[in-house]
């Protein structure tokens, strides 16, 4: 930055410019913030929106040079998905955490009316997770992983005329909300002059359609030629391969055709050394600040005004957030005080009829068990009385028997009685 | 809908040798782009200076810094005005070095321990320094906020100790007691020149002593050590601190070199030697390594816990105590100035 920017942001920020006389040292500061953030590590993730079989994967694994064991993915889904998968890459001392988003079966339903929903959600929901971390009470920022979008990859098929209309409809969604480069898939399927056209067909549609897809800073003079030029080139038509082909003394990633070899990483045949130029090496911390500064912001503040947060009031004076905050905390808590309310007397009903309920079943019982003593009452005094009829029996029975007996025993007495006689008189009689 | 993402560790085909045409993704141009877009920006630093008058404040930050940063001829000299009461004043500059800008922010304390009655002397500064916090928490918690939110949060807080050599005061014990705890605090033994070297050592042990028994964490902080290796160096430093510091911005002849130093007629004291005093390990300390630590300290830890008392507040009933970091201070009332 040349000297009179140094003055003139000296005036904004109330601060004037001072000479030094010797070395401080404070320019390992971004030493010092580059050592930092490479012991962090870093994050990116990428979103290649699709329709099956365009070529997703095959790009992903050329772009990083590795193996993302994807799979083939049907193409009978019934509706939009999202798969997403975090790998570790490192190259020399830079580690990155690097999640690739796949969409599955975009542009094969029938109806695809609701397919760019299920993408937009997808976005959504992680801008929402950042949301919720940021604002928490007790939060860990800098050790958050940020799972925001930072580039999506549009694949445009190439059949050479112009954009399909899901194409449209569905970049035109997600423009506000991630920052979109468009790339030709399959691009050896295209011949030169063809692609020209396209291109240029291509980009007067999203013109006039409004879509905004991702520029390449220019403001920064290091890189503002080369951006300014990749500008001019985009969409890039890119061929991805990880099968390699001896061309000369050398393996090159290239797909073999009877007709001919297609290089991948030749320029002359396809674009994709520009892609990964740009994608990576040139452009990715400010693929990562647009996403946080611009994106994330915005739908931090539609979230938040939705949820009825505003800086002014109706009479424009500045509103806190705390007490808007508070307003709604106090709205929600009197809420749940009324459904508390609620289910306490709900509760207190139900009570009283299960109590009411009881009682009638204990009174229920008690009838029973009156009616059970009584029968037994009367079972009891009619058992008695059998007994007490048993027990005259018994007594008559004994009585009688002891007459009987009384008889027996005197008319036997008589008897002896007489015989002694008898034999008194017998012997008497002797 | 997004099935849930798992980790795979497929195998770096990265070479590392830039420009080979084969097996260079070029993840690591990240760290390139990075250093361009903090040189755009630009940094921020905010120094505090506390410690009574004439032990050297102004002195030592136009060391630091190789320049006028307190310019003494527009600021009417000690002797003339002793503040009443605590005053704060803070100074902005833009410095530039090697294409790397700075907005460096100077925070006096004139008065401060220069009263009579100095009890709660240090509340004046904690005011500020909340104050700070509490201006960037507003910033952040706006629905359309600014893209950069500008960073007046102290970073650093320098606090001079009178080379008295026997041991902290009371006012020095109070005063870091409160405040580490919201603020990195750096000691250092102001006009070193004056100890010899064994009352230097006598003195500094005495301090940590102090230090330990009153629980007061000055920076770095043992706690805030992310790894073993941070730890190892964070104790060589921790074993030198406070800093016995000389302070000049007088140029002398010695030994064939111009050099910054105090010229007395016994010799001349060189700043910039280590052998006669820790200046130059405190410039390497601030400057030189833990510039961006002293930063990220303030901003995630120091601001997070203000953040956090802060938006408890609101959900607790007033006359409740907020638990862990108290200040000591009443908070009867959500005002800044009162915490």
């Amino acid at each position: 930055m040349s000297s009179s920017d140094v003055a003139r942001q000296g005036q904004e920020r109330n601060a004037r410019p001072l000479s030094l006389s010797g070395h401080v040292g404070f320019d390992s500061l971004p030493d010092q913030l580059v050592s930092k953030s490479t012991n962090q590590g870093f994050c990116f993730n990428i979103l290649c929106i699709g329709e099956t079989g365009i070529g997703k994967s095959t790009l992903m694994d050329t772009l990083f040079n590795t193996n993302f064991e994807n799979f083939e993915s049907s193409h009978f889904e019934p509706r939009v998905k999202l798969r997403a998968q975090t790998y570790d890459l490192q190259e020399s001392n830079v580690r990155l955490k690097l999640t690739i988003v796949n969409t599955v079966g975009f542009g094969d339903q029938m109806n695809k009316q609701e397919s760019y929903q299920h993408v937009v959600d997808y976005i959504d929901t992680q801008f929402e997770s950042y949301l919720q971390e940021e604002l928490k009470i007790k939060r860990a920022l800098h050790n958050y992983h940020d799972s925001r979008i930072h580039a999506c990859l549009y694949f445009i098929a190439p059949s050479g005329h112009s954009l399909k209309s899901l194409d449209l409809v569905t970049m035109k969604k997600l423009d506000s909300k991630v920052n979109i480069i468009p790339v030709i898939a399959k691009a050896d399927t295209i011949s030169k002059s063809e692609l020209h056209k396209f291109k240029i067909k291509i980009m007067s549609e999203l013109v006039s359609n409004g879509v905004q897809i991702y520029q390449f800073p220019t403001d920064d003079e290091t890189v503002s030629k080369i951006n300014t030029s990749m500008n001019g080139h985009l969409p890039f038509a890119v061929v991805g391969s990880t099968e390699e082909v001896k061309i000369g003394n050398k393996m090159v990633k290239a797909r073999q055709y009877p007709w001919g070899v297609v290089q991948v990483e030749n320029e002359n045949h396809c674009d994709f050394v520009k892609l990964r130029e740009m994608l990576i090496c040139v452009n990715m911390e400010d693929l990562r600040e647009q996403t946080h500064t611009r994106h994330y912001e915005l739908y931090r503040r539609c979230k938040l005004e939705e949820m009825g947060f505003k800086d002014t009031d109706p009479e424009s004076k500045p509103v806190s957030l705390q007490e808007t905050y508070e307003a709604k905390r106090q709205e929600f808590l009197l809420e749940l005080q009324r459904r508390e309310e609620e289910m306490r007397q709900m509760f207190v009903q139900r009570v009283k009829e299960k109590e009411a309920e009881l009682k009638e079943a204990e009174r229920e019982l008690q009838g029973k068990f009156e009616q059970l003593k009584r029968l037994h009452a009367d079972e009891k005094s009619k058992l008695d009385d059998k007994r007490k009829s048993l027990e005259d029996e018994m007594n008559s029975f004994s009585k009688k028997k002891a007459a009987a007996e009384l008889l027996q025993g005197q008319s036997l007495s008589a008897n002896s009685n007489i015989k002694k006689d008898k034999d008194r008189k017998n012997s008497g009689f002797m | 809908m997004a099935d849930t993402a798992k980790t795979t560790h497929p195998q770096p085909a990265g070479r590392p040798e830039k420009g080979a045409e084969f097996g260079y993704v070029g993840i690591d141009a990240i760290l390139e782009q990075m250093r361009r877009k903090a040189m755009k920006q630009g940094f921020e630093l905010n120094i505090m200076v506390v410690g009574q008058s004439g032990l050297g404040k102004s002195t030592l930050i136009n060391t630091l810094f190789k320049s006028k940063v307190s310019r003494r001829s527009v600021m009417p000299s000690d002797e003339e005005r002793i503040p009443k009461t605590i005053e704060i004043k803070s100074v902005s500059h833009d410095i530039e070095e090697k294409g790397v800008r700075m907005k460096l922010t100077v925070i006096d304390t004139p008065g401060f321990g220069d009263q009579i009655n100095n009890e709660n002397c240090w509340q004046p500064i904690m005011k500020f320094i909340n104050e700070q916090y509490e201006q960037y928490l507003q910033e952040e918690i706006n629905i359309s906020r600014k893209k950069r939110i500008p960073d007046s949060r102290v970073h650093c807080c320098i606090y001079f100790i009178p080379p008295t050599g026997h041991c902290l005061r009371p006012i020095d014990i109070e005063f870091m007691r409160h405040l580490s705890k919201v603020v990195n605090i750096v000691p250092v033994i102001a006009k070193a020149d004056t100890l010899t070297l064994e009352e230097r050592d006598f003195f500094k042990q005495k301090i940590r002593e102090d230090l330990r028994v009153n629980e007061i964490e000055v920076y770095p902080q043992k706690e805030f050590d992310e790894d073993s290796e941070d730890r190892m160096i964070n104790d060589k430093i921790r074993e030198m601190i406070p800093f016995a510091v000389v302070g000049s911005d007088q140029e002398y002849q010695v030994n064939g070199k111009r050099l910054l130093g105090r010229k007395t007629r016994w010799g001349t004291v060189e700043v910039e030697n280590t052998a006669h005093c820790e200046f130059a390990y405190l410039r390497d300390l601030l400057i030189r390594t833990h510039m961006q630590n002293l930063k990220d300290i303030t901003s995630s830890i120091h601001y997070e816990v203000y953040r956090v008392r802060r938006l408890n507040e609101n959900n607790t009933h007033p006359s409740d105590q907020p638990n862990g970091h108290s200040n000591g201070v009443p908070t009867h009332e959500v005002l800044s100035h009162e915490m």
